[in-house]
């Protein structure tokens, strides 16, 4: 009896340890996902054999900041996907709450073809895989290097420093890509993103997460 | 010898101390009297004011106030937010049931600059909103949102309440004016 109890509040301790896992931090070895693409297809970053690295972008149909960000997207997609790093879109937020009604798996694959994405467009189906990067907005944007060890977490924040195209200064992810080619590390490693809340019935899977 | 010495560097020194202080003094009178200044100002149909700041403006004017009784409720919104849309009206009503008393309501929109006169003035036209709305430029957001709260992920609606003793930063959307005056009352002596 006593033992059954041992064992139910190890489990219980497991159970929430596992809730609290806290977000990647720079450094850290990212976990690999299996997500299914506007072409049907299931896609993982392993699958990019030749790729030195991925721009990973939790964006969305709906919200005005990604709206924004689109044709940005779109050239950085092709400036440096033949340099090694592609963009992989991935779509975080719940369609059948009321406010990301516009961003279901049928209105991916539309809004991918309207705008010629020549880029992945993921949907996290589950909403499993942005708790694990600690993305609270979209669009929030993470860079994973491909390394002997695996894929490694190497800039996580926003895209540049302004959503005003025209007014901005500093392309984060751009300079974070061209210092990676030229064997250094991206400086800053870290932004704030800015952006739409992403649209998740479990807040837990939202909190602020350290880093 | 040595004395002599002395005193030409004490006066190469102070000439240069000097003329090092005019610049920067010069810099910051320059600065200031931009720095809280809008940098535009639109007017709705209702005839009320909406400012534009850049952050150096917004923090000089809205965050860094201390008259002691006064307690500022600083709500972080846009009109493509859907969350901030919902709960601006719970604002409205508090701001409503506290216009006798010592706390200053502002909602600040973080609209595009492109979109302030085909969506935010056409928004507080249709809504008759006259409650105090700013605009503050996002430019070099990753230099400021943490001098606002470190804890800020990003997101919005996000609102600050503080007074010259206490401060909170929530970045939530509230369900009703009850909720939001809970806050608020926590911040209130």
């Amino acid at each position: 009896m006593k033992n059954t109890y041992f064992l139910l509040i190890a489990l219980v301790i497991a159970i929430s340890g596992m809730s609290a896992q806290s977000a990647y931090e720079i450094g850290d070895l990212v976990e690999d996902f299996k997500l299914k693409n506007i072409d049907g297809k299931m896609m993982s970053m392993t699958d990019a054999k030749n790729a030195k690295g991925f721009v990973l972008i939790f964006t969305c149909n709906h919200c005005p900041f990604s709206i924004a960000y689109e044709d940005r997207i779109i050239a950085l997609d092709k400036a440096y996907k033949k340099k090694g790093y592609q963009v992989i879109a991935i779509n975080p937020n719940d369609p059948s709450i009321e406010a990301a009604k516009d961003d279901s798996y049928e209105l991916m694959q539309q809004r991918a073809k309207d705008k010629k994405f020549k880029f992945p467009y993921l949907f996290d189906e589950g909403q499993l895989v942005f708790p694990k990067f600690g993305a609270t907005k979209t669009p929030d944007c993470f860079i994973v290097q491909k390394s002997a060890a695996g894929l490694k977490l190497v800039y996580k924040g926003a895209f540049d420093d302004n959503k005003e195209e025209k007014e901005v200064k500093q392309k984060y992810i751009a300079n974070a890509i061209d210092a990676l080619l030229a064997g250094k590390s991206p400086e800053p490693a870290v932004t704030k993103a800015f952006g739409c809340g992403i649209k998740c019935n479990d807040k837990t899977k939202l909190q602020t997460k350290k880093g | 010898m040595r004395l002599s010495a002395f005193l030409y560097l004490t006066v190469l020194l102070t000439i240069f101390y000097s003329c090092n202080n005019k610049v920067t003094e010069h810099r910051q009178s320059s600065n200031s009297v931009s720095a809280s200044e809008p940098q535009k100002i639109l007017k709705t149909k209702m005839g009320t004011e909406v400012l534009v700041y850049s952050f150096d403006a917004f923090e000089k004017n809205l965050l860094q106030r201390k008259e002691p009784s006064v307690t500022y409720v600083i709500n972080f919104w846009a009109t493509w937010c859907g969350p901030c849309v919902a709960e601006l009206p719970y604002f409205f009503k508090l701001e409503e049931q506290y216009s006798g008393k010592d706390v200053r309501f502002v909602y600040v929109s973080l609209d595009f600059l492109k979109n302030l006169e085909t969506k935010l003035l056409p928004f507080l036209e249709k809504r008759n909103i006259r409650n105090k709305v700013v605009v503050l430029d996002q430019k070099d957001v990753n230099s400021w949102m943490s001098k606002i709260d470190k804890k800020w992920s990003g997101a919005i609606p996000a609102t600050l309440i503080y007074n010259s003793k206490r401060r909170v930063f929530l970045e939530q959307n509230f369900e009703s004016s009850e909720e939001l005056e809970k806050a608020l009352n926590e911040i209130i002596d």
